[in-house]
């Protein structure tokens, strides 16, 4: 094992280090989950319009059959996970706890269940409007959470420059485990999607950046890099929220993304290791994003595992397969403990970007009594973008919003450091996002009337 | 699935939390108070028990009375317990218990609660408990007991017992080093300072007690270090090349670190957060000016010891510092 391997240096200021929990599922293989009879498709799983269907109900679908059109530029494709019916069309539950149109497929049983139309695409002779159009046409989203359509997010705008691509593989949100299995089980499509989406960008060089609590991985990079492929494994030392762009990219290349700025500002594009895997997937097996790799998790599970879950899978179904919840069970999550969303429902459906489910008990929710801030500077230390979130918080207190414009309130990146740290328990980013959504709204009126 | 049973809460995130709290914090300090207050009943028996006990009585018992009304109940973050034990460990051995009572609801009263209570306040309260009782009772304040034998635990100074308004019984006194330095030029051996056995407050007369506790809350993260710091290395500048200047005149930097309250003063006092700038830039800036008020205030001044004011003038200056000294924004010039 190569010494440096445990030896990095690199990171970013600032941050906080959470207990992991990853030994929970680090070392499980992924599993690939038997079908459900049910799948629930929302139209809307990822930044942007909403795809547009091009099927209804009673007709026959295939796994991986395009069943929605992206609905603009900003929008991706969408396509049946397993073989069967289209049951209907119709506002269904959605993760982000509103009602949202979506596409109801019932399984056939009796289908073997193969993709579509498997096949391997020759990339190297298309360009790179081709490979962006395919990517879209792939349905393929940001994996990482954010769910922001990724051929946007590969096209360089217009006059400006990438000289760099930064893969994420960092998975900084405690609990998760899939970045990190699918590093170590499926680096082949991480490598095609490498080269690929250096192919797009027009770039010499690529980094992958992985934390140091997956060593196997980073040495298992190294080892299976291809000699021809311009991508340095960096190894980063473990902290929180070192996968957020501003952080990632200050740890490998030490520069500050400008407030205000994108990674391209810089000349740097970043994408998760998972959607860069996909990519890797659609190209040598023509299969479209219809599943995904997620870590279910949590004190609250009796079965943690990380799984290969077909999109649109119902939480129910998931939480079934892992054995049930047990009886103390509070509080479901999609995503990680620092900024997943809490669900009510179980009907809910696995999107694109659903990256784990976490189960927590009793212990973990428990309400914890609030203190008046002692200016213990703690939250200081902790924002990754050096805000004063004591100060912010008084002001959210007072409701001063426009005060907090002066603090750079539309800085801070709602990575929840500062209420980590917090000793008198004070809800800051829960009252920073209040605000924010206010500031915002405000400002989206001041624009229209004047 | 039993979803029916199932309450799931909507709470936002994150959902993970540090487990240090504020009550927490404030066991801390008072954990590492703790050497110091057994050098102190060592030192001066039985009469610095029942001037601790008093003090933080007085202390508690009127956070109690403030928050009464409003319904809730403050006591148990331990905020005013361990102003009250701060504020005995300033204060003279023999010194008359209700006037330490007395300094306890000061403390509190008009350090703390008027300000609104635990976070608003500018002033360190037990310094302000302490400036009171230094305003009102001069003589009480400056009356320094000897160090007392340990087999004489129970030896109690004939002015701890004192009734309010009535003459003060003559005391027994000695001077402290500081005031022997000032009025006589004399200087006090370093290893008397840095153990404990010379005239003072009743816990800030061993240095290395103080210093234990402070790496302690160093170590235990509830304690900025560039504060104490930047006080010692301000102080050891200024003193130096004073020093440096008239050394048969003025004191080596050496005794003023380890002489009088400093030590207490900047490793309890100064770094109580809530009176303390919010930068760490601002930190250094308010150890460097209370470092340099006390020489300044020592050697010029005309008291002996300048922590108390040294500390409180920049208290007051701790918006203003954290005004001028904002931290850069990430990704801004
Ligand atoms: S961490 Fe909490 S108590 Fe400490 S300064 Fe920040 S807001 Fe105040
Ligand atoms: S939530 Fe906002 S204010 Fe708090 S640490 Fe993160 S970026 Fe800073």
């Amino acid at each position: 094992m190569n010494l440096l391997t445990f030896t990095s240096t690199k990171t970013f200021r600032h941050g906080i280090h959470p207990r992991d929990y990853k030994e929970l599922t680090k070392d499980k293989p992924i599993e690939r989950m038997p079908f459900s009879n049910e799948y629930v498709l929302p139209l809307s799983q990822h930044l942007g319009a909403p795809s547009v269907p091009v099927v209804k109900p009673g007709d026959k679908v295939f796994r991986g059959q395009l069943i929605a059109e992206p609905g603009g530029f900003v929008s991706v494709a969408l396509h049946s996970p397993v073989t069967g019916k289209v049951k209907a069309i119709e506002l269904h539950h959605h993760p982000s706890g509103k009602m949202v149109e979506s596409i109801v497929i019932q399984t056939d049983p009796f289908s073997p269940q193969t993709l579509y139309h498997e096949h391997e695409i020759e990339w190297q002779d298309l360009t790179t409007q081709e490979l962006l159009i395919m990517i879209q046409n792939g349905g393929f989203v940001g994996l990482g959470g954010a769910a922001f359509p990724t051929h946007v997010k590969l096209s360089v705008p217009e006059g400006k420059k990438a000289q760099f691509l930064i893969v994420n593989g960092v998975e900084c949100e405690p609990y998760l485990t899939s970045d990190h299995r699918l590093m170590l089980e499926n680096y082949e499509n991480v490598f095609l999607g490498i080269r690929i989406a250096m192919r797009i960008l027009d770039v010499e060089k690529a980094y992958l950046g992985i934390e140091m609590n997956k060593p196997d991985a980073i040495e298992l990079m190294r080892e299976k890099m291809p000699p021809d492929l311009n991508c340095e494994v960096v190894p980063l030392q473990v902290k929180y929220p070192q996968g957020a762009e501003k952080m990632l990219t200050e740890a490998v290349l030490n520069k500050e993304i400008p407030s205000g700025k994108l990674p391209i500002d810089i000349h740097v594009i970043v994408n998760n290791v998972g959607t860069i895997a996909g990519i890797g997937q659609l190209f040598r097996f023509g299969q479209p994003l219809i599943e995904r790799i997620v870590t279910v998790t949590g004190p609250g599970i009796q079965r943690p595992a990380n799984l290969m879950v077909p999109i649109g899978t119902r939480l129910e179904d998931v939480l079934e397969y892992c054995g049930g919840l047990k009886d103390n069970t509070r509080q479901i999550l999609f995503g990680g403990p620092m900024m997943g969303s809490p669900q009510v429902f179980l009907d809910v459906p696995i999107m694109k970007g659903t990256s784990g489910i976490l189960c927590l008990t009793d212990y973990e929710v428990k309400v914890r009594e609030e203190y008046p801030c002692i200016r213990c500077l703690r939250c200081v230390d902790a924002c990754p973008v050096y805000l004063n979130p004591s100060r912010l918080g008084a002001l959210a207190k007072k409701r001063q919003y426009e005060a907090m414009l002066d603090y750079h309130i539309l800085d801070c990146m709602e990575c929840g450091s500062c209420s980590y740290v917090c000793p008198s328990n004070i809800p800051l980013v829960q009252r920073f996002r209040v605000a924010k959504a206010l500031l915002r709204e405000q400002m989206a009126k001041q624009k229209q009337t004047g | 699935m039993k979803s029916g049973e199932l309450k799931l809460l909507l709470t936002s995130s994150p959902f993970l939390k540090q487990e240090e709290d504020t009550p927490y914090i404030m066991r801390q300090v008072i954990i590492a108070l703790l050497p110091a207050t057994l050098a102190a009943l060592y030192f001066f028996g039985i009469n610095a028990f029942l001037v601790i006990l008093v003090s933080i009585l007085g202390a508690m018992f009127t956070e109690w009375l403030f928050t009464r009304s409003k319904g809730v109940n403050t006591l148990h973050d331990g905020s005013a317990a361990l102003t009250g034990l701060l504020l005995a460990l300033v204060l003279p051995p023999g010194i008359p218990l209700w006037m330490a009572f007395l300094g306890g609801v000061v403390s509190i009263g008009i350090g703390k609660m008027i300000f609104g209570g635990l976070g608003s306040n500018i002033f360190n309260p037990a310094l302000v408990g302490r400036a009171f009782l230094q305003a009102a009772f001069p003589v009480a304040m400056t009356t320094w007991s000897p160090v007392i034998p340990m087999n004489q635990f129970f030896h109690l100074y004939h002015t701890t017992l004192g009734i309010p308004f009535l003459k003060m019984p003559t005391a027994v006194t000695t001077a402290t080093p500081l005031a022997r330095m000032k009025f006589d030029a004399q200087l006090t051996a370093f290893h008397d300072l840095f153990l404990g056995s010379t005239a003072g407050s009743l816990g800030e007369t061993s240095s290395l007690l103080i210093l234990l506790g402070g790496i302690y809350m160093v170590l235990k993260k509830v304690i900025n270090w560039r504060i104490p710091l930047a006080i010692f290395i301000s102080m050891y500048v200024f003193a130096g090349i004073l020093h440096w200047i008239n050394p048969g005149h003025y004191a080596p930097p050496t005794f003023h670190l380890f002489a009088g309250g400093i030590m207490l003063g900047a490793i309890f006092m100064a770094t109580d957060p809530v009176t303390s700038p919010v930068t760490q830039k601002g930190c250094w800036v308010f150890g460097i000016g209370i470092g340099f008020l006390v020489i300044l205030i020592r050697t010029f001044g005309g008291l002996p010891e300048g922590v108390m004011y040294a500390i409180l003038l920049m208290n007051a200056f701790t918006p203003l510092i954290n005004r001028v000294t904002r931290e850069r924004v990430y990704g801004t010039e």
